[in-house]
């Protein structure tokens, strides 16, 4: 191996000098770039997985359509598309705990969480949570799941991408899907953290 | 392939770490690299599995210490050079002269609506790897399956975790697009794709699993050999 490892300043000029030659060619060009860009900083993010949680917490029929088709049911919500063509929510009980991962790369279901944090991607957290997800989430996100709870762990290896609809929080009956909203979490949605607490 | 890359179940590479707060794009080449996957794939690039076997193919030392997005410049590269789509000194050339002016500006073009138009439509719309094949399912729900031996020299999703590992298959999906074949340039080739549930003692030994847990894997039709039928009832069984 001759690998060397570049700095930042050589990475930016290694990707100005390639966006150039793209841009020469008509693959791209600085609109389309920003454009993109503002998709995913400002439209898609976790803020569209929570609408579609603290709906399913708030419409019984709507959760079990959610269930059976993630992808359909929150096509009716008006969200759907890129790296999320083809969903699964994987619902929390008492009985069973669910996390996200994607071992092989970093697969993650962008419609409904956005693009996916650093660590989401690194090979600290691919490595670990499959085979210690409970000390990953106690040493790292300072989550405890009880022994007695079973902890699932869903490897995005194939296009289908799940995402966990977390437990709706005691104390918020008579709650507005809107109100529901807000103490939906993006780590709750991969697994990894709670939902906001309730203050009783 | 036996890379790197496939990383569930490696110890001693440090402790996840969680920041505070993080922009979704931390610099602007990060900006500038996150549109190209989707223009390089308009433009006839790659498609989704051979992307993704550029980024198993980076040295594996890069790999690991590199930013995420920096795998990304690595593949376009890759299939740039392979297709003749990029010639390499021109890009060495380019990469000396903004490393030294890194002010200059990108070359002067004009916008183009249908690029745009396609970011617009893309985003909502995504391609789904789902194809209709005449196949039938090999394995049904509650199936006891084995995951086969087979280590690929090319690009797979048969993660080494789970091969020789025996598990239930927990959901069928249908067909889709077949990563062994899709990602070495060899056709989509629609395999059904199952979710395989393994316990954590399957997968990491009684003595050294966390209790009470499983991992959900997604395997297609011909990563699987059968261990026991369902022992529920079929449709049309005699009680």
């Amino acid at each position: 191996m001759s690998a060397k490892i570049r700095t930042q300043e050589e990475i930016a000029a290694r990707v100005k000098a390639l966006e150039s030659m793209l841009i020469e060619q008509g693959v791209m060009t600085t609109q389309a770039i920003d454009r993109m860009v503002d998709i995913y900083e400002h439209e898609v993010g976790p803020q569209l997985g929570a609408k579609v949680v603290a709906k399913a917490w708030s419409d019984p029929e709507f959760k079990a359509r959610l269930v059976e088709d993630a992808s359909e049911a929150c096509k009716q919500l008006g969200i759907s598309g890129l790296q999320g063509e083809d969903m699964v929510v994987v619902e929390n009980t008492d009985d069973v705990h669910n996390i996200i991962v994607c071992t092989l790369c970093s697969c993650y279901p962008w419609p409904v969480l956005g693009l996916p944090p650093n660590w989401y991607k690194d090979p600290q957290y691919r490595a670990a949570i499959t085979r210690e997800p409970r000390k990953v989430l106690s040493d790292s996100f300072g989550f405890t799941v009880p022994e007695s709870v079973e902890v699932r762990v869903w490897d995005s290896s194939s296009e289908m991408r799940y995402w966990v609809l977390p437990q709706r929080p005691a104390g918020t009956d008579g709650w507005s899907e809107a109100q529901l909203a807000e103490l939906v979490t993006r780590d709750s949605m991969i697994g990894v953290g709670a939902v906001a607490q309730v203050a009783s | 392939m036996n890379g790197v890359f496939d990383l569930a179940g490696t110890d001693g590479i440090g402790p996840v770490v969680v920041p505070e707060h993080e922009p979704v794009f931390r610099t602007e080449w990060e900006k500038a690299v996150f549109p190209m996957f989707a223009m390089c794939f308009r433009a006839g690039f790659f498609g989704v599995d051979q992307f993704r076997h550029g980024i198993e193919l980076i040295d594996p030392a890069v790999y690991l210490k590199s930013p995420y997005y920096e795998h990304w410049v690595h593949t376009i590269e890759h299939f740039g050079e392979k297709l003749g789509k990029l010639d390499m000194a021109e890009l060495d050339r380019r990469t000396a002269h903004y490393l030294a002016n890194p002010e200059a500006p990108l070359p002067q073009h004009q916008d183009d609506p249908e690029l745009l138009a396609f970011v617009e439509a893309v985003v909502p719309a995504g391609a789904t790897a789902k194809r209709e094949s005449g196949k039938a399912a090999r394995f049904k729900v509650g199936d006891i399956v084995r995951v086969d031996r087979s280590a690929p020299k090319g690009h797979t999703r048969r993660a080494r975790y789970i091969r020789g590992a025996v598990g239930e298959v927990v959901l069928a999906h249908g067909t889709f697009i077949y990563p062994d074949t899709a990602g070495n340039g060899l056709g989509e080739h629609p395999e059904h794709v199952y979710t395989v549930r393994f316990t954590n003692e399957e997968l990491w030994g009684a003595e050294h699993a966390e209790p009470n847990g499983s991992v959900y894997f997604d395997v297609w039709d011909p990563y699987i050999e059968l261990v026991a039928p369902s022992s529920a009832p079929t449709e049309g069984a005699v009680a």
